[in-house]
Protein backbone atom coordinates (compact mmCIF):
# COMPACT_ATOMS: atom_id res chain seq x y z
CA UNK A 1 0.00 0.00 0.00
CA UNK A 2 3.18 2.50 1.03
CA UNK A 3 4.18 2.28 -2.67
CA UNK A 4 0.89 2.67 -4.10
CA UNK A 5 0.71 6.60 -1.55
CA UNK A 6 4.25 6.55 -2.85
CA UNK A 7 3.49 6.29 -6.58
CA UNK A 8 0.89 8.58 -6.55
CA UNK A 9 2.96 11.05 -4.93
CA UNK A 10 5.89 10.36 -7.26
CA UNK A 11 3.59 10.70 -10.54
CA UNK A 12 2.21 14.30 -8.81
CA UNK A 13 5.33 15.44 -8.45
CA UNK A 14 6.56 14.46 -11.76
CA UNK A 15 3.49 16.51 -13.41
CA UNK A 16 3.43 19.52 -11.15
CA UNK A 17 6.97 20.31 -11.37
CA UNK A 18 6.59 19.26 -15.52
CA UNK A 19 10.11 16.86 -15.34
CA UNK A 20 11.93 17.24 -18.51
CA UNK A 21 11.86 13.36 -18.46
CA UNK A 22 8.38 12.72 -18.12
CA UNK A 23 7.60 15.59 -20.64
CA UNK A 24 9.70 13.81 -23.33
CA UNK A 25 8.30 10.63 -22.95
CA UNK A 26 4.58 11.95 -22.44
CA UNK A 27 5.14 13.47 -25.46
CA UNK A 28 6.77 10.77 -27.53
CA UNK A 29 4.10 8.39 -26.41
CA UNK A 30 1.44 10.73 -27.53
CA UNK A 31 3.55 10.89 -30.84
CA UNK A 32 3.53 7.56 -31.65
CA UNK A 33 -0.01 6.31 -30.64
CA UNK A 34 -1.76 9.42 -32.36
CA UNK A 35 0.34 8.32 -35.39
CA UNK A 36 -0.72 4.79 -35.08
CA UNK A 37 -4.25 5.34 -34.39
CA UNK A 38 -4.81 7.63 -37.00
CA UNK A 39 -2.69 5.41 -39.49
CA UNK A 40 -5.05 2.35 -38.23
CA UNK A 41 -8.32 4.32 -38.24
CA UNK A 42 -7.81 5.36 -41.52
CA UNK A 43 -7.12 1.88 -42.95
CA UNK A 44 -9.74 0.01 -40.78
CA UNK A 45 -12.52 2.19 -40.50
CA UNK A 46 -13.40 2.29 -44.03
CA UNK A 47 -12.40 -1.34 -44.29
CA UNK A 48 -14.94 -1.84 -41.36
CA UNK A 49 -17.74 -0.16 -42.93
CA UNK A 50 -16.70 -1.53 -46.34
CA UNK A 51 -16.83 -5.60 -45.35
CA UNK A 52 -20.71 -4.38 -43.40
CA UNK A 53 -21.77 -3.38 -46.94
CA UNK A 54 -19.94 -6.11 -49.46
CA UNK A 55 -21.86 -9.26 -49.78
CA UNK A 56 -18.53 -11.71 -51.85
CA UNK A 57 -17.44 -15.32 -51.31
CA UNK A 58 -15.36 -16.04 -48.02
CA UNK A 59 -16.51 -13.16 -46.03
CA UNK A 60 -17.37 -14.95 -42.89
CA UNK A 61 -13.97 -16.51 -42.88
CA UNK A 62 -12.79 -12.92 -43.70
CA UNK A 63 -14.59 -11.08 -40.36
CA UNK A 64 -13.23 -14.42 -38.32
CA UNK A 65 -9.70 -13.76 -39.43
CA UNK A 66 -10.14 -10.43 -38.35
CA UNK A 67 -11.59 -10.65 -35.16
CA UNK A 68 -8.90 -13.54 -34.09
CA UNK A 69 -6.49 -10.52 -35.32
CA UNK A 70 -7.81 -8.56 -32.27
CA UNK A 71 -6.44 -10.68 -29.81
CA UNK A 72 -2.66 -10.44 -31.85
CA UNK A 73 -0.04 -11.48 -29.23
CA UNK A 74 1.96 -7.32 -29.30
CA UNK A 75 5.37 -9.53 -28.70
CA UNK A 76 5.01 -11.54 -31.63
CA UNK A 77 4.31 -8.60 -33.76
CA UNK A 78 6.93 -6.86 -32.43
CA UNK A 79 9.61 -9.66 -33.29
CA UNK A 80 7.81 -10.20 -37.04
CA UNK A 81 8.65 -6.44 -37.34
CA UNK A 82 12.10 -6.80 -35.65
CA UNK A 83 12.87 -9.47 -38.65
CA UNK A 84 11.41 -7.23 -41.15
CA UNK A 85 13.28 -4.04 -40.27
CA UNK A 86 16.38 -6.13 -39.03
CA UNK A 87 19.84 -5.42 -41.30
CA UNK A 88 19.47 -8.93 -42.45
CA UNK A 89 15.73 -8.54 -43.17
CA UNK A 90 13.76 -7.32 -46.01
CA UNK A 91 13.35 -3.96 -45.39
CA UNK A 92 16.57 -3.72 -43.44
CA UNK A 93 17.99 -1.13 -45.93
CA UNK A 94 15.52 1.45 -44.92
CA UNK A 95 17.00 1.90 -41.16
CA UNK A 96 13.62 1.62 -39.31
CA UNK A 97 14.34 -0.17 -36.25
CA UNK A 98 15.09 1.58 -33.12
CA UNK A 99 13.28 4.28 -34.20
CA UNK A 100 9.55 5.87 -33.57
CA UNK A 101 8.61 5.00 -37.16
CA UNK A 102 9.15 1.48 -36.55
CA UNK A 103 7.06 1.60 -33.22
CA UNK A 104 3.97 3.41 -35.02
CA UNK A 105 4.26 0.58 -37.83
CA UNK A 106 3.78 -2.33 -35.00
CA UNK A 107 1.63 -0.05 -33.32
CA UNK A 108 -0.84 0.08 -36.43
CA UNK A 109 -0.53 -3.92 -36.85
CA UNK A 110 -1.00 -4.47 -33.45
CA UNK A 111 -4.62 -2.14 -33.20
CA UNK A 112 -5.94 -2.43 -37.38
CA UNK A 113 -8.00 -5.34 -36.78
CA UNK A 114 -9.17 -4.11 -33.29
CA UNK A 115 -10.23 -0.63 -34.80
CA UNK A 116 -11.55 -2.52 -37.94
CA UNK A 117 -13.55 -5.16 -36.42
CA UNK A 118 -14.92 -2.39 -34.02
CA UNK A 119 -15.94 -0.57 -36.78
CA UNK A 120 -17.29 -3.68 -38.57
CA UNK A 121 -19.97 -4.57 -35.83
CA UNK A 122 -21.22 -0.77 -35.84
CA UNK A 123 -21.31 -0.58 -39.22
CA UNK A 124 -23.21 -3.95 -39.66
CA UNK A 125 -26.08 -2.79 -37.19
CA UNK A 126 -25.97 0.76 -39.09
CA UNK A 127 -26.12 -0.86 -42.35
CA UNK A 128 -29.09 -3.31 -41.12
CA UNK A 129 -30.93 -0.37 -40.40
CA UNK A 130 -30.09 1.52 -43.59
CA UNK A 131 -30.03 -1.06 -46.61
CA UNK A 132 -33.42 -0.49 -47.84
CA UNK A 133 -33.15 3.04 -47.93
CA UNK A 134 -29.75 3.23 -49.51
CA UNK A 135 -30.39 0.88 -51.78
CA UNK A 136 -34.44 2.44 -52.93
CA UNK A 137 -32.29 5.73 -53.23
CA UNK A 138 -30.09 4.26 -55.67
CA UNK A 139 -26.71 5.40 -53.68
CA UNK A 140 -23.53 3.36 -55.02
CA UNK A 141 -21.43 1.37 -53.20
CA UNK A 142 -18.76 4.21 -52.29
CA UNK A 143 -21.86 6.82 -51.03
CA UNK A 144 -23.33 4.22 -48.87
CA UNK A 145 -19.62 3.29 -47.19
CA UNK A 146 -19.31 7.55 -46.45
CA UNK A 147 -23.35 7.58 -45.32
CA UNK A 148 -22.30 5.28 -42.98
CA UNK A 149 -19.15 6.49 -41.85
CA UNK A 150 -20.65 9.81 -40.86
CA UNK A 151 -23.75 8.56 -39.69
CA UNK A 152 -21.72 5.69 -37.99
CA UNK A 153 -18.88 8.62 -36.72
CA UNK A 154 -19.39 8.38 -32.68
CA UNK A 155 -19.53 4.22 -32.72
CA UNK A 156 -16.34 4.62 -34.98
CA UNK A 157 -14.62 7.07 -32.59
CA UNK A 158 -15.28 4.43 -30.08
CA UNK A 159 -13.56 2.23 -31.94
CA UNK A 160 -10.28 4.20 -32.64
CA UNK A 161 -10.24 4.96 -29.23
CA UNK A 162 -10.34 1.45 -28.13
CA UNK A 163 -7.34 1.24 -30.80
CA UNK A 164 -5.91 4.21 -28.55
CA UNK A 165 -6.09 2.82 -25.38
CA UNK A 166 -4.87 -0.30 -26.82
CA UNK A 167 -1.73 1.24 -27.98
CA UNK A 168 -0.74 3.81 -25.63
CA UNK A 169 -0.91 1.00 -23.61
CA UNK A 170 1.20 -1.97 -25.60
CA UNK A 171 5.11 -3.14 -24.41
CA UNK A 172 6.02 -5.74 -25.95
CA UNK A 173 6.21 -4.56 -29.60
CA UNK A 174 7.48 -1.42 -29.48
CA UNK A 175 9.55 -2.80 -26.47
CA UNK A 176 11.24 -4.69 -29.32
CA UNK A 177 11.06 -2.60 -32.10
CA UNK A 178 11.62 0.63 -30.72
CA UNK A 179 14.83 -0.70 -28.15
CA UNK A 180 13.36 1.61 -25.08
CA UNK A 181 16.28 4.00 -26.00
CA UNK A 182 16.56 7.14 -23.89
CA UNK A 183 15.12 10.51 -25.65
CA UNK A 184 14.79 8.76 -28.72
CA UNK A 185 12.13 5.67 -28.39
CA UNK A 186 11.28 5.44 -24.56
CA UNK A 187 7.90 5.65 -24.13
CA UNK A 188 5.86 5.60 -20.90
CA UNK A 189 4.66 1.82 -21.14
CA UNK A 190 8.68 1.13 -21.69
CA UNK A 191 9.96 3.79 -19.34
CA UNK A 192 7.13 1.72 -16.94
CA UNK A 193 9.10 -1.38 -17.72
CA UNK A 194 12.47 0.02 -17.04
CA UNK A 195 12.34 1.37 -13.11
CA UNK A 196 10.38 -1.71 -12.67
CA UNK A 197 13.25 -3.50 -13.56
CA UNK A 198 15.49 -1.52 -12.21
CA UNK A 199 13.61 -1.63 -8.54
CA UNK A 200 12.33 1.51 -8.14
CA UNK A 201 8.73 1.15 -7.89
CA UNK A 202 7.64 4.27 -6.90
CA UNK A 203 8.77 6.23 -10.20
CA UNK A 204 7.26 3.04 -12.13
CA UNK A 205 3.97 3.95 -10.71
CA UNK A 206 3.99 7.44 -11.11
CA UNK A 207 5.03 6.85 -14.40
CA UNK A 208 1.97 4.37 -14.69
CA UNK A 209 -0.72 6.81 -13.34
CA UNK A 210 0.54 9.75 -15.18
CA UNK A 211 -0.37 6.51 -18.22
CA UNK A 212 -3.62 6.40 -16.93
CA UNK A 213 -4.54 9.97 -16.68
CA UNK A 214 -2.91 10.58 -20.16
CA UNK A 215 -5.46 8.09 -21.72
CA UNK A 216 -8.72 9.22 -19.70
CA UNK A 217 -7.97 12.21 -20.58
CA UNK A 218 -7.97 11.48 -24.16
CA UNK A 219 -10.98 10.06 -23.92
CA UNK A 220 -13.05 12.48 -22.18
CA UNK A 221 -11.38 15.18 -24.48
CA UNK A 222 -12.53 13.13 -27.55
CA UNK A 223 -16.29 12.43 -26.41
CA UNK A 224 -16.42 16.09 -24.86
CA UNK A 225 -15.58 17.14 -29.32
CA UNK A 226 -17.05 14.50 -30.27
CA UNK A 227 -20.82 14.90 -28.45
CA UNK A 228 -20.78 11.52 -27.89
CA UNK A 229 -23.35 11.04 -25.23
CA UNK A 230 -25.48 14.44 -25.76
CA UNK A 231 -27.32 14.04 -28.91
CA UNK A 232 -29.30 10.83 -27.89
CA UNK A 233 -30.44 8.21 -30.75
CA UNK A 234 -28.48 9.90 -33.46
CA UNK B 1 -36.88 15.20 -74.56
CA UNK B 2 -36.40 12.58 -71.52
CA UNK B 3 -38.10 9.16 -71.52
CA UNK B 4 -40.66 8.47 -68.92
CA UNK B 5 -39.91 5.79 -66.51
CA UNK B 6 -43.29 4.08 -67.21
CA UNK B 7 -45.28 1.82 -67.95
CA UNK B 8 -43.74 -0.19 -65.86
CA UNK B 9 -44.60 -3.93 -66.75
CA UNK B 10 -44.24 -7.12 -64.11
CA UNK B 11 -44.61 -10.32 -66.08
CA UNK B 12 -44.60 -13.71 -64.33
CA UNK B 13 -43.03 -12.33 -61.42
CA UNK B 14 -42.35 -14.92 -58.12
CA UNK B 15 -40.18 -14.03 -55.29
CA UNK B 16 -39.74 -16.97 -53.34
CA UNK B 17 -38.47 -17.12 -49.13
CA UNK B 18 -36.52 -19.86 -48.31
CA UNK B 19 -37.68 -21.88 -51.24
CA UNK B 20 -41.81 -20.90 -50.52
CA UNK B 21 -43.28 -18.85 -52.78
CA UNK B 22 -44.40 -15.42 -50.99
CA UNK B 23 -45.45 -13.53 -54.12
CA UNK B 24 -46.56 -14.68 -57.75
CA UNK B 25 -46.79 -15.40 -60.33
CA UNK B 26 -47.97 -11.23 -61.00
CA UNK B 27 -48.62 -10.35 -64.33
CA UNK B 28 -48.94 -6.03 -63.63
CA UNK B 29 -48.82 -3.05 -65.71
CA UNK B 30 -48.40 0.46 -63.58
CA UNK B 31 -49.44 2.91 -66.26
CA UNK B 32 -48.46 6.34 -66.56
CA UNK B 33 -51.03 8.37 -64.65
CA UNK B 34 -53.11 7.44 -61.50
CA UNK B 35 -53.06 6.71 -58.26
CA UNK B 36 -52.95 2.95 -57.66
CA UNK B 37 -54.20 1.30 -54.34
CA UNK B 38 -52.81 -2.02 -53.26
CA UNK B 39 -55.49 -3.68 -51.08
CA UNK B 40 -55.41 -7.04 -49.16
CA UNK B 41 -55.59 -8.20 -45.55
CA UNK B 42 -52.15 -8.86 -43.86
CA UNK B 43 -49.60 -11.32 -45.59
CA UNK B 44 -51.28 -11.12 -48.59
CA UNK B 45 -47.73 -9.79 -50.44
CA UNK B 46 -48.76 -6.12 -50.77
CA UNK B 47 -45.35 -5.18 -49.15
CA UNK B 48 -43.47 -7.75 -51.38
CA UNK B 49 -45.57 -7.02 -54.88
CA UNK B 50 -44.25 -2.65 -53.77
CA UNK B 51 -40.57 -3.66 -53.11
CA UNK B 52 -40.82 -6.82 -56.01
CA UNK B 53 -41.81 -3.24 -58.55
CA UNK B 54 -38.99 -1.39 -56.89
CA UNK B 55 -35.91 -3.65 -57.14
CA UNK B 56 -35.92 -4.19 -53.28
CA UNK B 57 -36.98 -8.42 -53.93
CA UNK B 58 -35.06 -10.37 -56.26
CA UNK B 59 -37.22 -12.47 -58.20
CA UNK B 60 -36.94 -16.21 -58.58
CA UNK B 61 -39.16 -15.87 -61.88
CA UNK B 62 -40.18 -13.47 -64.38
CA UNK B 63 -38.99 -9.54 -64.93
CA UNK B 64 -40.08 -6.19 -64.48
CA UNK B 65 -39.58 -3.90 -67.40
CA UNK B 66 -39.09 -0.02 -67.16
CA UNK B 67 -39.32 1.90 -70.26
CA UNK B 68 -35.88 3.06 -69.69
CA UNK B 69 -32.37 1.24 -68.21
CA UNK B 70 -32.80 0.13 -64.94
CA UNK B 71 -30.30 2.28 -63.12
CA UNK B 72 -32.10 5.24 -64.78
CA UNK B 73 -35.65 4.21 -63.41
CA UNK B 74 -34.16 3.41 -60.07
CA UNK B 75 -33.20 7.17 -59.47
CA UNK B 76 -36.86 8.74 -60.93
CA UNK B 77 -38.47 6.70 -57.88
CA UNK B 78 -38.84 6.54 -54.37
CA UNK B 79 -40.14 4.44 -51.74
CA UNK B 80 -41.87 5.23 -48.46
CA UNK B 81 -41.23 2.30 -46.07
CA UNK B 82 -44.03 1.47 -42.92
CA UNK B 83 -41.76 2.35 -40.81
CA UNK B 84 -39.92 5.27 -41.80
CA UNK B 85 -36.17 4.80 -41.91
CA UNK B 86 -34.72 7.92 -40.60
CA UNK B 87 -31.13 8.49 -41.22
CA UNK B 88 -29.08 9.34 -38.04
CA UNK B 89 -28.88 13.17 -38.82
CA UNK B 90 -31.27 16.55 -38.81
CA UNK B 91 -34.35 16.44 -40.20
CA UNK B 92 -32.67 19.26 -42.99
CA UNK B 93 -29.93 16.68 -43.97
CA UNK B 94 -32.60 14.19 -44.31
CA UNK B 95 -34.25 16.02 -46.88
CA UNK B 96 -30.96 17.34 -48.70
CA UNK B 97 -29.47 13.57 -48.52
CA UNK B 98 -31.13 12.50 -51.31
CA UNK B 99 -30.72 15.53 -53.67
CA UNK B 100 -26.96 15.25 -52.44
CA UNK B 101 -26.63 11.76 -53.69
CA UNK B 102 -27.83 13.22 -57.17
CA UNK B 103 -24.52 15.78 -56.85
CA UNK B 104 -26.78 18.99 -56.16
CA UNK B 105 -24.78 21.89 -54.57
CA UNK B 106 -25.10 21.95 -50.93
CA UNK B 107 -27.04 25.57 -50.87
CA UNK B 108 -29.43 24.90 -53.44
CA UNK B 109 -30.14 21.16 -51.36
CA UNK B 110 -30.73 23.39 -48.47
CA UNK B 111 -33.38 25.75 -50.15
CA UNK B 112 -34.97 22.67 -51.86
CA UNK B 113 -35.00 21.28 -48.57
CA UNK B 114 -36.45 24.06 -46.55
CA UNK B 115 -39.30 24.84 -48.59
CA UNK B 116 -40.27 21.09 -48.30
CA UNK B 117 -39.82 20.85 -44.54
CA UNK B 118 -42.68 24.34 -45.03
CA UNK B 119 -44.90 22.16 -46.91
CA UNK B 120 -44.72 18.77 -44.69
CA UNK B 121 -45.13 21.37 -41.54
CA UNK B 122 -41.91 20.45 -40.33
CA UNK B 123 -40.20 23.76 -40.79
CA UNK B 124 -39.83 24.30 -37.01
CA UNK B 125 -37.78 21.35 -36.52
CA UNK B 126 -35.25 21.66 -39.26
CA UNK B 127 -32.51 21.32 -36.66
CA UNK B 128 -34.05 18.46 -34.59
CA UNK B 129 -32.50 15.16 -35.03
CA UNK B 130 -34.53 13.15 -37.05
CA UNK B 131 -35.34 10.16 -35.27
CA UNK B 132 -36.71 12.09 -32.52
CA UNK B 133 -39.64 12.95 -33.96
CA UNK B 134 -42.81 11.76 -33.33
CA UNK B 135 -43.95 8.38 -35.91
CA UNK B 136 -46.24 11.53 -37.92
CA UNK B 137 -43.45 13.63 -38.25
CA UNK B 138 -41.17 10.71 -39.23
CA UNK B 139 -43.90 9.40 -41.52
CA UNK B 140 -43.96 13.16 -43.03
CA UNK B 141 -40.46 13.69 -43.34
CA UNK B 142 -39.98 10.25 -45.46
CA UNK B 143 -42.52 11.32 -47.76
CA UNK B 144 -41.01 14.26 -47.95
CA UNK B 145 -37.70 13.10 -48.78
CA UNK B 146 -39.39 10.58 -50.82
CA UNK B 147 -41.07 13.42 -53.21
CA UNK B 148 -38.33 15.74 -53.40
CA UNK B 149 -36.33 15.04 -56.30
CA UNK B 150 -39.53 14.96 -57.72
CA UNK B 151 -39.27 11.16 -58.68
CA UNK B 152 -41.95 9.63 -61.43
CA UNK B 153 -43.23 7.10 -59.63
CA UNK B 154 -43.38 6.57 -55.98
CA UNK B 155 -44.24 3.55 -53.69
CA UNK B 156 -45.68 4.03 -50.31
CA UNK B 157 -46.21 0.66 -48.21
CA UNK B 158 -48.77 1.53 -45.69
CA UNK B 159 -47.54 4.82 -44.84
CA UNK B 160 -50.88 5.85 -42.68
CA UNK B 161 -50.56 2.14 -40.83
CA UNK B 162 -50.07 3.65 -37.13
CA UNK B 163 -50.68 6.60 -37.49
CA UNK B 164 -53.86 8.59 -36.11
CA UNK B 165 -56.57 10.67 -38.00
CA UNK B 166 -54.73 14.01 -38.20
CA UNK B 167 -51.60 12.52 -39.52
CA UNK B 168 -53.18 10.48 -42.34
CA UNK B 169 -55.10 13.29 -43.00
CA UNK B 170 -51.95 15.62 -43.38
CA UNK B 171 -49.99 12.08 -45.28
CA UNK B 172 -52.94 12.38 -47.74
CA UNK B 173 -52.93 15.92 -48.48
CA UNK B 174 -48.90 15.81 -49.56
CA UNK B 175 -49.82 12.61 -51.50
CA UNK B 176 -52.74 14.33 -53.52
CA UNK B 177 -51.11 17.50 -54.00
CA UNK B 178 -47.80 15.11 -55.38
CA UNK B 179 -50.29 13.15 -57.20
CA UNK B 180 -52.19 16.43 -59.06
CA UNK B 181 -48.47 17.66 -59.51
CA UNK B 182 -47.72 14.72 -61.86
CA UNK B 183 -45.98 11.75 -59.81
CA UNK B 184 -47.34 8.18 -60.21
CA UNK B 185 -48.35 6.73 -56.83
CA UNK B 186 -48.57 2.99 -55.92
CA UNK B 187 -49.82 2.53 -52.38
CA UNK B 188 -50.42 -0.41 -50.23
CA UNK B 189 -52.99 0.11 -47.58
CA UNK B 190 -55.60 -2.12 -45.47
CA UNK B 191 -57.62 0.78 -44.37
CA UNK B 192 -60.99 0.73 -47.17
CA UNK B 193 -61.68 4.10 -46.39
CA UNK B 194 -58.39 5.84 -47.53
CA UNK B 195 -58.46 3.34 -50.43
CA UNK B 196 -61.60 4.90 -51.60
CA UNK B 197 -60.69 8.24 -50.60
CA UNK B 198 -57.11 8.23 -52.55
CA UNK B 199 -57.93 5.68 -55.64
CA UNK B 200 -58.04 5.89 -59.37
CA UNK B 201 -57.30 1.58 -59.54
CA UNK B 202 -56.76 -0.78 -57.08
CA UNK B 203 -55.21 -3.79 -56.86
CA UNK B 204 -56.53 -6.40 -54.35
CA UNK B 205 -54.39 -9.26 -53.46
CA UNK B 206 -54.88 -12.33 -51.55
CA UNK B 207 -51.83 -14.87 -50.45
CA UNK B 208 -49.69 -13.41 -52.76
CA UNK B 209 -51.56 -13.29 -55.86
CA UNK B 210 -53.27 -10.61 -57.53
CA UNK B 211 -57.15 -11.40 -57.28
CA UNK B 212 -58.36 -7.98 -59.17
CA UNK B 213 -57.30 -5.52 -60.55
CA UNK B 214 -59.10 -2.63 -62.39
CA UNK B 215 -60.36 1.29 -62.02
CA UNK B 216 -61.26 1.93 -58.45
CA UNK B 217 -64.64 3.30 -59.08
CA UNK B 218 -65.97 -0.48 -60.55
CA UNK B 219 -64.10 -2.57 -57.97
CA UNK B 220 -65.82 -0.61 -55.10
CA UNK B 221 -69.18 -0.80 -56.78
CA UNK B 222 -69.15 -3.97 -58.08
CA UNK B 223 -66.09 -6.53 -56.98
CA UNK B 224 -65.45 -9.43 -58.81
CA UNK B 225 -64.56 -11.65 -56.35
CA UNK B 226 -66.10 -12.89 -53.16
CA UNK B 227 -63.18 -12.22 -51.54
CA UNK B 228 -63.22 -8.40 -52.45
CA UNK B 229 -66.94 -8.50 -52.27
CA UNK B 230 -66.31 -9.82 -48.29
CA UNK B 231 -63.68 -6.92 -47.51
CA UNK B 232 -65.67 -4.24 -48.83
CA UNK B 233 -68.65 -5.61 -46.78
CA UNK B 234 -65.76 -5.63 -43.94
CA UNK B 235 -66.07 -8.93 -42.91
CA UNK B 236 -63.07 -10.50 -41.58
CA UNK B 237 -60.80 -11.62 -45.14
CA UNK B 238 -57.82 -13.84 -44.60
Amino acid sequence: MGDIWEGLASGFWLVVTLDPDLVAITLMSLRVTVTATLIASCIALPFGAWLAIRRFRHRRLVIAVLNALMGLPPVVVGLIVYLLFSRSGPFGVLGLLFTPTAMIIAQVIIIAPLIASIAHQAMRDLWADYHDLLISMSASKWQRVKTLIWDGRRALLTAALAGFGRAIGEVGAIMIVGGNIDNATRVLTTAIALETGKGDFARALGLGFVLIGLAVTVNIVIHTVGRTEREGKW
Amino acid sequence: MVTPVLPLTMSGAVVKRRSKIVLGPVDLTIGGQGLTIVLGPNGAGKTTLLRALHGLERLAQGDTVWQVPLDQARARQGFVFQSPIMLRRSVLDNLTYPLRLNGMAKPEAAQMARGWAARVGLDRALEQPAPQLSGGEQQKLALARALITAPEIVFLDEPCASLDGRATREIETILLAAHASGTRIVMATHDIGQAKRLATEVVFMMRGAIVENGPAAAFFASPKTPQAAALLRGDIVE
